[in-house]
């Protein structure tokens, strides 16, 4: 968890002082958080979430929009990554994790007592921050979704198709029967990508899909994930403030301090928010002050 | 500020060791020695025995050969062999393993991936881990109350079978359940995130990925059944078997209780014999020890 005094860091045109106090100790106020004028894929309301006794999220509510790559920011322990795991249910994995709130997926409720999260997770695909192919061949590794969920059509076809996606069939076409390991890390990546595609899902969550790459293959994804917006909701959760700025439309920055975990402090249109951020912390940390 | 004895400590005019750094040297030297002596003074003591155990049955072994291996037990010396035995280990461990694999591998699936984290579990882990280093004789002494009496199986090869599988259950079920749990997690988080469910994800990644552990495992508890002379010798397995044993309902005995049979014989008979069964039990028991690392390697490589 990580302490943030602010106070040493007071910059030209922060905002009137008097109202310092309370933006400092309240989430996201309703004014800094935007509502996307686009349809929303995923509503997050209110949402809170504990591991155990350790609250994570402390009730963020956002709207994130259709057909847009929405990127999560903030310094180290903000609760990014729980958030993103909560839209999917991975949460639910590690024991004793408890939720307030609700995640609403085309206006249901995936945290509702009838939802099973097998069926939230084979809509919602998800890349991780390691990539993480299984030990098996690249054919295996994408068709693998596709065969768990009883899929009937032609499964070479399908795995042409998101290899194509994820613009690496050029790179493997030849030899798919190779073991996914023994790809480059980038590579691996894009196979994942190309993996969480087989199941025809309509958003994508990457947590740090590219803190473990080079420069060169960082661009890559970068690259596809500008191509595939145009047929998926992406979110992701990134430290890099460059790459949010290039790769997303709209931008959530979170922030964990002294008295609250896990908040929302502002959420808008990437380009608003690294040009005219409305509050002072937001400010602070794409300026690079702290985190 | 560096304060004088905290100063640098200056040029050298040699960096040969000198004082604490030459006996701090002269120790780390010295243990690498004594840790030498303590492997070889096992190595030595068992090279003793292989070398005494050859000397005596070394010749016996290949006697006529192959009739040491063919011919059943006898009174006779030179002409006694150990047929039925081998048969009887062999149906033993044969039966054992097929009873063992899918409990053992049952019971660690269940208590890594699906059972529940609280203090039942934790004791029944901790249960497991405690059943392992009970004595064989004690299990020797519940097959023959369970399955030989109450259940009525008798001395059997059935009897044998059920006795060793529930002896070597605890070393078998934790060796699976650390192999299991070697598995990366991020392979479950990745099968999982796919919409697969638990026992898909558990099929088709877990599983084989555990799978050189598993019979790494399972081989090493097979070859201490192999060896195991004081259960069966509790639930009544025969001394002195001169058929062979055809179905799991028939009477047995097993190599170790041949060469326990043999030492015990008075004088020097037979003792030509027992040196000769143990050197085959030795090599059987080395090759499974072999092939368990064989399965290690092979799959390692992947």
């Amino acid at each position: 968890m990580v302490n943030i005094d602010l106070r040493p860091f007071q910059t030209a045109n922060r905002s009137p002082a008097g109202d310092t106090f309370e933006a400092e100790h309240w989430p996201a106020r309703p004014e800094n958080v935007t509502r996307p004028v686009e349809p929303t894929a995923i509503a997050v309301d209110n949402l809170s979430l504990w591991y155990g006794t350790k609250q994570a999220l402390t009730t963020v509510s956002l709207e994130i929009p259709i057909n847009k790559v929405t990127a999560l920011i903030g310094p180290s322990g903000c609760g990014k990554s729980t958030l993103l795991r909560s839209i999917n249910r991975m949460n639910d994995l590690i024991a004793g994790v408890r939720t307030t709130g609700t995640v609403r997926y085309h206006g249901l409720d995936i945290y509702a007592k009838e939802v099973d999260p097998v069926e939230v997770r084979r809509r919602i695909g998800m890349v991780f921050q390691k990539p993480n192919p299984f030990p098996k061949s690249i054919y295996d590794n994408v068709a693998f979704g596709a065969r768990v969920n009883g899929y009937r059509g032609d499964m070479g076809k399908l795995v042409e198709d998101c290899l194509r996606r994820a613009a690496l069939w050029e790179e493997v076409k030849d030899d798919l029967g190779k073991s996914g390991l023994a790809l480059s890390g980038g590579q691996q990546q894009r196979l994942c990508i190309a993996r969480a595609m087989a199941n025809q899902p309509d958003v994508i969550l990457m947590d740090e899909p590219c803190s473990a790459l080079d420069p060169i293959a960082t661009l890559k994804i970068e690259d596809l994930m500008r191509e595939l917006v145009q047929d998926y909701t992406i979110i992701i959760v990134t430290h890099n403030m460059q790459q949010a700025a290039r790769v997303s439309d709209y931008t959530a920055f979170m922030l964990t301090d002294a008295t609250t975990t896990g908040q929302l402090i502002e959420y808008g249109r990437t380009e608003e928010m690294f040009t005219n951020p409305r509050d002072r912390r937001t400010e602070d940390y794409i300026s690079g002050r702290f985190g | 500020m560096a304060t004088a004895e905290h100063a640098p400590l200056g040029r050298p005019t040699s960096l040969r060791a000198t004082g604490r750094v030459a006996l701090r040297q002269a120790m780390s030297r010295s243990a690498a020695w004594l840790l030498l002596a303590a492997t070889l003074s096992g190595l030595l003591v068992l090279a003793y025995l292989a070398y005494d155990v050859i000397q005596l049955g070394g010749s016996r072994v290949f006697h006529n050969f192959p009739d040491f291996f063919t011919t059943y037990p006898s009174r006779f010396e030179l002409r006694a062999g150990i047929r039925s035995p081998i048969l009887g280990t062999l149906w033993v461990l044969g039966l054992t393993i097929v009873m063992t694999i899918p409990i053992a591998v049952g019971t660690a699936i269940w208590l890594e991936e699906f059972a529940p984290r609280n203090r039942l579990t934790s004791a029944l882990r901790l249960n497991i881990s405690n059943l392992a280093g009970v004595p064989s004789i004690i299990y020797g002494i519940l097959g023959l109350a369970v399955f030989a009496r109450a259940f009525g199986l008798g001395g059997t090869v059935l009897t044998g079978a059920l006795t060793l599988s529930l002896m070597i259950l605890p070393m078998t079920v934790i060796a699976a359940a650390e192999a299991i749990r070697q598995v990366p997690p991020s392979i479950r988080d990745a099968s999982l995130a796919l919409g697969a469910t638990k026992w898909q994800t558990v099929w088709s990644h877990v599983l084989p990925g555990a799978i050189p552990g598993i019979m790494t495992g399972i081989i090493l508890a097979v070859s201490r059944a192999a060896g195991e002379t004081a259960a069966l010798i509790m639930i009544g397995a025969y001394a002195f078997v001169a058929f062979d044993p055809a179905s799991v309902n028939d009477a047995f005995t097993v190599l170790p209780i041949q060469i326990y049979e043999w030492t015990l014989r008075p004088g020097e008979t037979f003792k030509g014999e027992a040196a000769a069964a143990i050197i085959v039990a030795m090599v059987f028991i080395l090759s499974l020890n072999l092939m368990a690392v064989l399965i290690r390697e092979r799959f390692r490589q992947r």
